[in-house]
């Protein structure tokens, strides 16, 4: 937006194809002669509240209404500032920087078009720091753009637009560092999210900010890549809901956060008992979150896509940022031990079962142990008040089939035929789940000949298993469990960290060894388990092969608009997507 | 500025057309009603006269006579600042027809060419009038006016006064404000508008125009060696072969045509950055009033004060891409600040407004010409009245951003096109 265009073929294949003088130096300079305003920001401010009929010379003005031939409507523009050469009047700064606004805006827009026709491209990004996330601007231009080319061409914006040169530069510089090995993610605490937008509206952020943004970014130490076995990586979106389209679902979640932090707060405060600050982390923790909260609710597009995923992450973030990695570390270790006592137990009755009555319970297994979740508004509650709401009470409560989606049959058919080659298994809570649920589940999957990839977060979200803590669990297993043990041994069950350290899971950023190892053992099964992967993210998304998401529903609100009601059960088996097969 | 008219009744030296030598009764001629106002009851009683004296005459008028209207001729282009009015002055009148000519006909004649100024703000182009043109079987004189559409209603008024609704003809009209002021025409001066589209005109008119043989200098040129300040030259150029061309109309909007024969024409795209925002700019950032003003002003600045260049940013070229230390990487960028605000002359303000309206319609034109793979651009337009300055901009910059494949063509009948497009449409009704 400064002023010039690049034609973007790969990642370090581009060409500059053109450009123009007119950009946010024009506006900024041509708007500080004509308004004497200093400030960009206030020049924008200006436009926003200003009319630009009454400066513009407009279609109407010529024609006294539309051009009717040539189908252009009364409203558009003919020609910018086309009314102010007189001295009769004078013009308002409001109205002269709209008019600049928009004449600027139209004009970039155009050009873009104009480039991107003889380029044949459909997509226009815009970087640079004219834009800053106003809203008057972004419509403007993508106003404009779909004008100049009838809806074919579609404008996208950057958040960190204004940044994208100095990152780069910093990552040319860190070029012997090989910069290629790593990942960035945005760390949803340090970023300021689009500040510059609403100066008047974050008193907080302001005072500490001043009048910049900042972008905060994590370097993860390993490079996150696509699952192989995405069926179309190029269109695949993990979230299932969008929050800035869908106000009500918004609504919802952004109160359910907030109702949520009293007990997250309290959690966070409990796991670290022995210091004493740990309450005043606790409680900047609360406003900085809140914080974010309200933000969002006034400007959901503040952090980009806004998603129950994004949500939980800028908590974790937050969390981070105040010195609470692991708040439910302890409670994890309680309920595994716990859980761990049971095990030998658990896998006695099932081999006890005839071989059909085994595959119902086993499932039955995972998704009773799924249950088992701190992040869940109805069973924390629950957990709270009552710590041995058993297993077996758990499985004797699961809702009774047809579960709300319901491909247990067509997974009972899949079995009777040849076994699998690998499963992916993504797996969700510590404790019950993991070790009663899933871990029953693997062991006859390894017994049918399938071997098993278990991937498990690389770092802590709520009460998910990490994989540090798998290796031990599965190292406790094989002690009492000889199949676990020879797999272990063998290599037909390995542990490999998924990359993310979220509730969620978001397939195209998995750990790069994880994606070699899948295509290695040509996965032809990928299991889903747990709410926030298979249903917050992921219920839409189509793989190439066999998946298997399973997930029990712990909202209310969720539940609902799913058609269903609380502890209603997903349990959504499909065959490989690929053409063809079906 | 000679005048270029002069009495007809001095030089009666044309043969008569008409075959036979009957003389010719003005109730005969096409349209000539006998309806001053004080003879409208003779009117009513030569009625049935006429019908019969028609009849015997009719054996006289050949087929252009008969679908030829009546006089005056004028083609009229209402835009978004100016009208532009385009007047047949018939050269070959004969001595009876001049005996019968209609007073407020003739009035307008001579009010039209004897005088190169109208009112405060009316203004004929002498150095355009094409002479001795033929135009449906008459001869005579083309005249080139303009006033700007702000004192469109002195006009009617004048029109009225003049009683020009009285000689019934056709008014052609194009522009937007043949649309906009479609009723004020009714009302005001009793006309009736026959309303054409302004880029349907355009075309015609520029083609035209162009085809006509005058003994003046030649239509269309261009400018060579844009690039050298001290040798460009001003060339005339021959448009045959026109075709495939793009069309430029720079006017208070611009709009921009591709035309792949004479009836064959798409409007590829438009801007509102126009000559409107050029003086409109200019009037806000210098207290100008006028565009010659405003040129005036533009040809005594420096824009490179202004705009922010290239060396600016990069201390010289920025050579990875190409683009030279003198190129402008932001226009008014310098004016971010306070102290280089202060320190510019409005002069200087004046010449970067239209440095960067013009250099802004050179891009967006030289994209279409890519787009649309033309390699010949003709730029029209009252922007480019007495605006050697914006002409050479264009030439220059599509000459070097093409690297020579573009070609910036001008022709000297800039803005009035519309209106010869209007005049035809009267004679010629397509």
């Amino acid at each position: 937006m400064k002023s010039q265009t690049s034609a973007v073929e790969s990642e370090d294949k581009f060409e500059r194809i053109g450009g123009s003088s007119i950009g946010g130096g024009t506006f900024w300079g041509l708007g500080a002669l004509l308004t004497k305003t200093k400030r960009f920001d206030e020049l924008l401010q200006l436009a926003s509240k200003g009319q630009h009929s009454s400066v513009d010379m407009l279609v109407k003005d010529i024609y006294g209404g539309s051009y009717g031939y040539l189908g252009l409507t009364g409203d558009l523009i003919a020609s910018s500032f086309g009314k102010s050469a007189t001295a009769d009047k004078e013009f308002s700064k409001e109205d002269m920087a709209k008019s600049l606004l928009h004449m600027i805006s139209n004009d970039i827009g155009q050009l873009a078009c104009l480039y991107a026709k003889l380029h044949n491209l459909s997509r226009v990004y815009f970087g640079g720091f004219f834009i800053r996330g106003h809203p008057v601007t972004m419509h403007t231009i993508t106003y404009s753009i779909n004008f100049f080319t009838k809806g074919e061409v579609q404008a996208l914006f950057l958040r960190h637009e204004g940044y994208l040169g100095a990152i780069g530069a910093f990552l040319k510089g860190a070029e012997e560092d090989n910069p290629n090995q790593y990942s960035w993610g945005e760390n949803y605490a340090g970023s300021s999210g689009l500040m510059s937008v609403s100066p008047d509206m974050n008193p907080m952020q302001r005072a500490r900010s001043g009048t910049f943004d900042m972008l905060e970014m994590d370097r993860l130490e390993r490079q996150l890549v696509n699952l192989p076995l995405l069926q179309d990586p190029s269109s695949y979106i993990p979230d299932t809901v969008d929050l800035i389209e869908d106000a009500q679902a918004r609504e919802y979640w952004l109160y359910c956060f907030e109702e949520a932090l009293d007990g997250v707060v309290k959690r966070a405060v409990a796991s670290q008992p022995d210091i004493p600050e740990a309450a005043e982390r606790a409680e900047k923790f609360r406003q900085k979150y809140r914080h974010k909260l309200q933000t969002l609710r006034h400007q959901p597009f503040a952090y980009g896509s806004l998603t129950v995923r994004s949500l939980l992450d800028t908590r974790e973030h937050c969390l981070n940022e105040f010195n609470f990695p692991d708040p439910y570390s302890k409670i994890k270790e309680r309920e595994n031990d716990i859980a761990l006592k049971y095990y030998q137990k658990a896998v006695k009755s099932l081999e006890e079962l005839s071989w059909e009555d085994r595959q119902f319970a086993l499932v039955r297994g995972v998704l009773a142990g799924n249950v088992f979740d701190w992040g869940a508004k109805a069973v924390s509650e629950v957990l709270e008040s009552n710590p041995e709401f058993g297993f077996e009470e758990a499985k004797r409560r699961l809702e009774e089939r047809p579960w709300l989606i319901d491909s247990f049959d067509q997974w009972l058919e899949r079995l009777k035929g040849p076994p699998h080659r690998c499963a992916l298994f993504f797996v969700d809570n510590s404790g019950v789940d993991i070790i009663l649920g899933v871990m029953p589940f693997v062991r006859e999957l390894l017994s049918r000949g399938t071997e098993v990839v278990l991937a498990s977060n690389s770092g802590p979200a709520l009460n998910d298993v990490t994989n540090s803590e798998l290796q031990i669990l599965t190292e406790r297993i094989a002690a009492m469990d000889p199949v676990i043990e020879s797999a272990l041994r063998e290599d037909s069950l390995t542990l490999i960290q998924s990359g993310s350290s979220s509730p969620c899971l978001d397939l195209s950023r998995l750990d790069k060894v994880l994606a070699m190892v899948v295509r290695e053992r040509q996965t032809d099964l990928v299991i889903i388990e747990g709410m926030g992967r298979a249903i917050h993210t992921n219920y839409y998304a189509m793989l190439s092969c066999e998946s298997l998401k399973m997930a029990v529903i712990k909202n209310s609100w969720l539940a609902d608009r799913l058609g269903g009601k609380l502890f209603s059960v997903v349990f959504k088996f499909l065959p490989s997507c690929v053409f063809g097969h079906h | 500025m000679a005048f270029n008219c002069h009495q007809r009744d001095d030089d009666i030296d044309e043969e008569d057309e008409t075959p036979s030598k009957l003389p010719r009764c003005k109730k005969e001629m096409p349209g000539y009603f006998d309806n001053e106002p004080q003879n409208e009851a003779a009117a009513g009683r030569a009625t049935p006269e006429r019908l019969a004296s028609n009849s015997t005459a009719r054996h006289r008028k050949d087929s252009v006579k008969k679908t030829r209207p009546p006089f005056p001729w004028f083609g009229m282009d209402i835009g978004g600042t100016l009208v532009k009015l385009v007047y047949f002055e018939p050269k070959d009148i004969t001595a009876e027809e001049e005996q019968e000519e209609v007073e407020n006909l003739k009035s307008i004649r001579r009010f039209l060419t004897s005088n190169t100024a109208y009112g405060t703000t009316g203004i004929r182009d002498v150095h355009l009038e094409l002479q001795d043109l033929t135009l449906c079987g008459r001869t005579g004189n083309l005249h080139f006016i303009r006033f700007p559409t702000h004192d469109l209603p002195a006009f009617l008024q004048m029109g009225r006064n003049k009683h020009f609704s009285s000689l019934h003809t056709t008014l052609c009209a194009t522009g937007g404000g043949a649309f906009k002021f479609e009723s004020d025409f009714r009302t005001m001066a009793d006309l009736e508008l026959h309303k054409l589209d302004e880029l349907d005109c355009l075309v015609r008119g520029v083609l035209y125009i162009d085809s006509v043989m005058s003994s003046g200098p030649l239509e269309c040129y261009y400018f060579e060696d844009p690039t050298d300040p001290d040798h460009c030259a001003q060339k005339p150029y021959t448009l045959e072969n026109p075709y495939p061309m793009l069309l430029v109309n720079i006017g208070s909007g611009v709009s921009i045509l591709a035309v792949y024969s004479e009836n064959n024409y798409k409007r590829v795209t438009g801007t509102s950055l126009g000559g409107g925002t050029f003086l409109g700019l200019c009037c806000l950032l210098t207290g100008c009033s006028t565009f010659e003003e405003a040129l005036e002003m533009a040809s005594q600045g420096e824009s490179t004060r202004v705009d922010k260049l290239v060396r600016d940013i990069y201390g010289g070229d920025y050579e990875r891409f190409g683009l030279p230390g003198w190129a402008v990487a932001s226009s008014f960028g310098n004016m971010m600040s306070k102290e280089k605000r202060e320190s510019v002359s409005k002069e200087d303000l004046a010449r970067a407004t239209l440095v960067t309206i013009t250099n802004n319609i050179g891009s967006i034109t030289r994209m279409c010409a890519l787009n649309e793979n033309i390699e010949r651009v003709v730029f029209v337009g009252n922007f480019l009245r007495v605006n050697t300055l914006s002409m050479k901009l264009l030439a220059y910059a599509m000459d070097y951003w093409s690297k020579g494949q573009l070609k910036a063509l001008f022709l000297r009948h800039e803005g009035y096109f519309g209106a010869v497009g209007a005049l035809l449409e009267l004679l010629h009704p397509s």
